[in-house]
C-alpha cells in the first residue's frame, strides 16, 4: 500500500493550447478512498488516466509511494484498475478466475493459492472457491471479478466511472459494496465520476476539478459546509445550493427589506459593490421580512418538502428552490418572505468566484 | 408498442415484425438462428431477418448508442468491424414494464467466433494465426487513435484468409477514438489486456477439455511481441546515408509485403549532414486487397487478395509476359478463377468463401500433384477438392457456433438463471 502525489502535473494534449489538466497538486494519503468528481471534460479521467501511465505527464510528477513514477509504464506502476472490462470464464472455477492472471504473471503455486484464499476471505467467497461462475448470483461474480484485482496485490486501486454501466439499483447496491470494501482493504483508492453524490456517499476526501484547474480537495463535510469557491458551492449538494447577488450595505448585505448582518471583514475583501449570498435550500426560514419570493411549486416528498420559488433582487427574479417541513408550509401562488443567519451564508466574491467568509 | 423507436441508416420494414415487446431472452424459438450458450454480459441473439443474419444485444440505450456511433466511426477508416445496422429503444412490455434498448449488428458472413476454431480439433498452429490476425487488427487500431479497452478474442471475429486469418472487432462498447495519437501508456495498456483476456480464454478451452495442446502463457504472450515488431516496421524513424537512398525503396516495399501502402512520409535531411532520416506518417492497410480491386473487381482479405495476384503474375507470365496487366487480370479471372468457382455444385458453394475457395483448391492441386508426381489440372484439382474435402465441410456462411461464453462485468442488464454447479475439488490444484 502506498500514498499517492500529484506534484503540478499537468497535461496538455497534442494541438491544444490549454491544459486538459493543470498543474495539480494532490497529495492522498495511504489507505485513503479519494474520489475525483467534476463536470464532463474537467480533467478527472485525465488525471486518472495519468496516474494509471495512460497519459503521458507533460510537466510535473507523479509519486506512488515514494517512487516517481512520471515515466514509468503503466504494468510496472502496481496499480489495478478495478472493474475494467473483467470477464468470468464458465469453465474455470471461483479460483481459477480469481487467480489466473497471476498465473500468467509467473506466481508460484502454493503464493498463488494462499492469496487467492485471503481475497475469498475478504469478499466472502470461501465457500465457492471451486465453484463455477454460472453457480453464483450477480453480486457473488461482482465480487469474483473484484478478487481478479485484489489477488494482484496493488498499491494503489484505480476506478473511472465503474458504475456508469449500471442501473439505478445496481448502481446504489454496488457504491455501498465497494465503499465497504475499501474500508475493509484499506488499500489507497482513486476513483472518478461525475456524479457528485456518488463521490459524497463514498469518497474519505472529494477533490472538485473545473477546466483542468483542482477547485477544492476536501472531506465531503468540509465540501458541502465551506465550499471554497462559487463553482463549487453550486456543484456539490443536491438540490443544488440558492446564489443570488446582493448589495454590500452598511452593516452587512442587503437581504430583501432586512441587512443580513454580514461583518465588514468579509465585504471589505469583496472586488465589487456586491457579492455572490449562497443559501442551501434547507437554511432559509420562512419570516415576516426578509428576501421577497414567490412560490411556484410545493413538492413533497414524505420525509421532506420542496418549494420551488423566485425572489425578486433588484428587479430580477432568481430562483429558488426552500426545503421546508412537508406537513406545514405555504402553497404554490403565495408571497413569503425568507430569512436566513449571516453564520450560514456563503460570501463569494462576484469576480473570482473565491470564498469570502 | 406506441413509444418504440427505430435508428437505423438503412430502413428496414422486417424489423417492425420482430417482438420488440418480449425480452430477448423469450423470444420464440422461430426467430432464433441459433441459441448462444452459456452467459455472457448482455443477452445476445441472432435472429434471421429476410435473406441475412443480425446480432441483437440488450443493452443500455446510452451505451447502445455509443457503439453504434463508434462502429460507424470505424467503418468510415476503413477498420474491419461488425456493422452497425440499427438501435430500437423505447421497448415494453405489454403490461407496460420497461425493457432495455438493443443494439443490432449485422452479422459478418463467413466469420467465425474463435471457440468454433477448436470444434474442428485445430491445434496450436491455429492459435497463433489467431492472434496474429488480431495483433495486426489492434495495430490498424492504434494507428487511427483506437483504444479497444477490451482486447480480446471473444471480441473479435475471423475470416478465413489464405491460410491465415482477417481479424473484425465484434464489441466497441469500451473503446474510445482519440483525435490525437495514442500514448505509448494507452498501448500498452491495450496489450495487457490483450495479454490477460487472451491468456484467459484459453485456459478456459483447455479447462473445457477442448485445445488440450496450447500452452495459454505463451500464445497470449505471443501477441505482444508480434504487435511490437509490427508497430515498429510502421512507425519507426530510420537513418541511413545521403548516397543509401534505395533503402527508402526498400522499406515501402516492406510495408507493402506486409499489407500496408504509404501515404505520407517524413524525410529530414541534418543541417549540414548528409544523413537521412525517415518515418512513415500515415499507413493505410489493404496494399494488395486495394491491387485486386483495381484490376480484377474482386474484393477479398489481404492474403487472399497477395495469394490471387500472385496466380495473376504467374498466369501472365506464362501466356504474355509484356501483355498490360489489366488484361491479363481480366483473362484469368474468366480462364482460371471462374471455372474452378464453376465447377463447385451450387449446393455446395455456400459453404465457403470464394476466394478462400480458390485458395484451397490452389494447396489441394499442390498435394495432389506431389501425391500423383504428376502436373494436376486445375479443374481436376476442383473435383477431387469437391468431393475428398469441402463436401465434409460445415457451412461457414452464417456459421454462430457459440457465442461468448464468458461474463463480463459490470452486468448492466442482469438477467438469466443460474444453474448450480455441483462439480466440487480441491481448488488449490487449479489455481
Amino acid at each position: 500500500m502506498a500514498s499517492v502525489k500529484f506534484e503540478k502535473a499537468s497535461r496538455v494534449y497534442p494541438g491544444g493550447t490549454t491544459p486538459a489538466v493543470d498543474q495539480l497538486e494532490l497529495d492522498i494519503k495511504d489507505g485513503e478512498f479519494l474520489v475525483l468528481v467534476g463536470p464532463s471534460g474537467c480533467g478527472k479521467s485525465t488525471s486518472l488516466r495519468m496516474l494509471a501511465g495512460l497519459e503521458e505527464v507533460n510537466d510535473g510528477a507523479i509519486y506512488i509511494g515514494d517512487k516517481d513514477v512520471t515515466d514509468v509504464a503503466p504494468k510496472d506502476r502496481d496499480i489495478a484498475m478495478v472493474f475494467q472490462n473483467y470477464a468470468l470464464y464458465p469453465h474455470m472455477t471461483v479460483a481459477e478466475n480469481m487467480g489466473f492472471a497471476l498465473k500468467i504473471a509467473g506466481i508460484a503455486k502454493e503464493e498463488r493459492a494462499e492469496r487467492v484464499l485471503e481475497a475469498a476471505k475478504l469478499l466472502d467467497l470461501e465457500d465457492y472457491l471451486s465453484r463455477k461462475p454460472k453457480a453464483l448470483s450477480g453480486g457473488q461474480r461482482q465480487r469474483v471479478a473484484m478478487g481478479r484485482a485484489i489477488v494482484r496485490q496493488p498499491q494503489v486501486f484505480l476506478m473511472d466511472e465503474p458504475l456508469s454501466n449500471l442501473d439505478a439499483k445496481l448502481r446504489v447496491q454496488t457504491r455501498t459494496q465497494i465503499a465497504s470494501l475499501q474500508k475493509r482493504l484499506g488499500v489507497t483508492t482513486v476513483y472518478v465520476t461525475h456524479d457528485q453524490v456518488e463521490a459524497m456517499t463514498m469518497g474519505d476526501r472529494v477533490a472538485v476539478l473545473k477546466d483542468g484547474l483542482l477547485q477544492q480537495v476536501a472531506s465531503p463535510r468540509e465540501l458541502y459546509d465551506r465550499p471554497a469557491n462559487v463553482f463549487v458551492a453550486g456543484f456539490i449538494g443536491s438540490p443544488a445550493m440558492n446564489l443570488m447577488q446582493l448589495p454590500i450595505v452598511d452593516g452587512g448585505v442587503q437581504f430583501g427589506d432586512v441587512v443580513l448582518p454580514v461583518g465588514k471583514e468579509v465585504t471589505e475583501k469583496s472586488s465589487a459593490s456586491k457579492v455572490t449570498v449562497g443559501i442551501r435550500p434547507e437554511k432559509f426560514e420562512v419570516s415576516e421580512h426578509g428576501l421577497p419570493a414567490t412560490i411556484d411549486l410545493v413538492e413533497e416528498l414524505g420525509s421532506d418538502g420542496y418549494l420551488y420559488g423566485r425572489a425578486q433582487v433588484e428587479g430580477a427574479d432568481v430562483n429558488l428552490i426552500i426545503r421546508t417541513d412537508p406537513h406545514d408550509h405555504p402553497m404554490a401562488g403565495d408571497q413569503i418572505h425568507l430569512r436566513s443567519t449571516a453564520e450560514e451564508v456563503h460570501i463569494f466574491d462576484t469576480e473570482s468566484g473565491e470564498r469570502l467568509n | 408498442m406506441t413509444n418504440l423507436k427505430f435508428l437505423s441508416a438503412t430502413a428496414e420494414p422486417a424489423l417492425l415484425d420482430l417482438p420488440w415487446q418480449l425480452a430477448l431472452e423469450d423470444w420464440p424459438e422461430e426467430k432464433i438462428a441459433a441459441l448462444p450458450k452459456g452467459i455472457s454480459r448482455h443477452t445476445v441473439r441472432f435472429v434471421k431477418l429476410d435473406d441475412h443474419v443480425i446480432a441483437i444485444k440488450e443493452t443500455l440505450f446510452d451505451l447502445a448508442k455509443r457503439e453504434y456511433e463508434m462502429l460507424r466511426d470505424l467503418e468510415k477508416l476503413e477498420i474491419p468491424c461488425v456493422e452497425p445496422f440499427a438501435i430500437v429503444s423505447g421497448r415494453k412490455t405489454e403490461d407496460g414494464e420497461e425493457l432495455p434498448a438493443v443494439l443490432i449488428t449485422r452479422h459478418l458472413k463467413y466469420s467465425l467466433p474463435y471457440r468454433a476454431m477448436w470444434s474442428q480439433g485445430i491445434k496450436e498452429q491455429t492459435a497463433k494465426r489467431l492472434v496474429d490476425a488480431l495483433a495486426l487488427l489492434l495495430v490498424r487500431l492504434h494507428l487511427i487513435g483506437f483504444f479497444w479497452g477490451d482486447v480480446s478474442l471473444s471480441n473479435t471475429l475471423f475470416r478465413r484468409d489464405a491460410g491465415s486469418f482477417a481479424a473484425y472487432l465484434v464489441d466497441a462498447e469500451t473503446g474510445q477514438l482519440y483525435e490525437s495519437r495514442l500514448s505509448n501508456g494507452q498501448r500498452e495498456n491495450d496489450l495487457e489486456i490483450a495479454r490477460v483476456n487472451i491468456a484467459g480464454e484459453l485456459m478456459d478451452l483447455v479447462a473445457s477439455g477442448k485445445a488440450q495442446e496450447v500452452d495459454p502463457v505463451a500464445i497470449s504472450q505471443r501477441i505482444v511481441d508480434k504487435y511490437h515488431s509490427l508497430w515498429k516496421e510502421l512507425t519507426e524513424v530510420q537513418a541511413f546515408a545521403g548516397d543509401e537512398r534505395y533503402k527508402i525503396e526498400e522499406r515501402v516495399r516492406r510495408l507493402n509485403e506486409l499489407g500496408f501502402d504509404i501515404e505520407e512520409m517524413r524525410m529530414e535531411r541534418a543541417p549540414g549532414g548528409s544523413e537521412i532520416k525517415i518515418q512513415p506518417k500515415v499507413v493505410d492497410a489493404g496494399h494488395h486487397q486495394r491491387r485486386l480491386i483495381r484490376l480484377t473487381g474482386l474484393d477479398v482479405e489481404e492474403n487472399q487478395a497477395r495469394r490471387l495476384l500472385n496466380q495473376i503474375d504467374e498466369f501472365a507470365l506464362h501466356n504474355d509476359p509484356d501483355a498490360d496487366e489489366e488484361m491479363m487480370a481480366h483473362k484469368w479471372l474468366s480462364q482460371e478463377f471462374e471455372p474452378v468457382v464453376n465447377a463447385v455444385p451450387r449446393e455446395l458453394r455456400t459453404k465457403i468463401e470464394n476466394a478462400e475457395l480458390f485458395h484451397e483448391v490452389l494447396e489441394h492441386q499442390w498435394q495432389k500433384s506431389n501425391e500423383l508426381e504428376r502436373d494436376v489440372e486445375l479443374l481436376e484439382a476442383v473435383q477431387s477438392y469437391t468431393d475428398e474435402i469441402l463436401v465434409n465441410r460445415r457451412d461457414e456462411s452464417a456459421y454462430l457456433g457459440t457465442t461468448t461464453e464468458m461474463i463480463t462485468l459490470p452486468n448492466p442488464v442482469p438477467s438469466g438463471e443460474y444453474v448450480v454447479d455441483e462439480e466440487e475439488g480441491d481448488w488449490r490444484d487449479l489455481v
